[in-house]
């Protein structure tokens, strides 16, 4: 009886962090999906029927066993990369990718030529 | 080395500057272009008043075949309705689908205005509308036999549209 208890217990557990897990990620997609129709708004934030009929399906899609990226892909076949908020790496898009690296890079030398002439000075 | 800087920072400032001035020409507002030349999907929709389906891979038995997602309850689907009429007329073949709407609604909304679809299919979820790119309606696809989208109207068709579609499919 008591290991009955337990096992109930656990299947529950595991039904419960199972469909916690799915909520996650179907809010996670909303989140990254923009609202064609909606000033600034993501697709989990918008209550427009766009918005309502774009969360169904991405419902419909993973029950279906679509994984998240192929949700992405299947949306951004349909209205376009404008629909994602973080568009995929192409051609068209690779200084947007790459920007933030070169940045990093330039900065890191600035600092470095800084350091170096600092440490020429004191010595 | 202060030369050295001032070439680093004066390439990143011009860096800067060029991407800022390339990111203003950007289009921030949805467009179909990306949808131009690809196939509509196919997928089976309900007729509106009769309990079969058709398959969307059947429209390649018309030369040019429009396609429009009209709904009751839609103020500009009225509005473009008079050229649909006028494109119906000129022999372009129609299909109507019926966007999240009341079977009577729809019926009524024909009944009211004229009928321009020589087939009306209905979607009362929304959820194939998707697979066509539809996110608000009225919305009209222009496609040829090979099902590829020629054209896409968001929005109300006009006088202007309608021409484009006869000079597109061949009419005028």
């Amino acid at each position: 009886m008591k290991y009955t208890k337990i096992l109930i217990l656990l299947f529950s557990f595991f039904i419960l962090s199972h469909s916690y897990s799915d909520e996650k990620m179907k809010y996670k997609i909303y989140k990254n999906l923009r609202c064609l129709v909606c000033q600034g708004q993501n697709i989990g934030d918008s209550n427009s029927e766009f918005a309502q009929t774009i969360k169904t399906v991405i419902n419909d899609k993973l029950d279906e066993g679509l994984n998240e990226r192929e949700v992405y892909s299947f949306l951004a076949e349909k209205y376009g990369d404008w629909i994602l908020y973080k568009p995929p790496l192409k051609n068209n898009s690779y200084v947007l990718w790459l920007l933030p690296y070169v940045i990093f890079i330039l900065g890191a030398l600035i600092l470095f030529i800084f350091l170096r002439k600092n440490t020429i000075h004191k010595k | 080395m202060k030369k050295i800087i001032f070439t680093i920072i004066s390439i990143s400032l011009f860096l800067f500057f060029i991407i800022l001035f390339d990111s203003l020409k950007i289009n921030r507002v949805y467009n179909t272009e990306e949808l131009v030349g690809k196939p509509i999907p196919s997928i089976n929709l309900e007729y509106l008043n009769e309990d079969k389906y058709f398959n969307t891979s059947d429209l390649s038995k018309n030369q040019f075949t429009l396609i429009n997602f009209f709904s009751s309850w839609c103020g500009p689907c009225r509005k473009e309705h008079k050229y649909l009429i006028s494109l119906s007329e000129k022999n372009l073949k129609i299909v109507g689908i019926n966007f999240k709407d009341k079977k009577q609604n729809a019926n009524q909304f024909l009944n009211d205005l004229g009928n321009p679809y020589y087939l009306t299919l209905e979607d009362n979820t929304g959820k194939k509308s998707v697979d066509f790119g539809v996110y608000g309606i009225p919305e009209t696809i222009l496609i040829n036999k090979n099902l590829l989208i020629i054209k896409k109207y968001i929005g109300p068709i006009d006088k202007k549209d309608m021409n484009e579609i006869l000079r597109s499919s061949g009419i005028k």
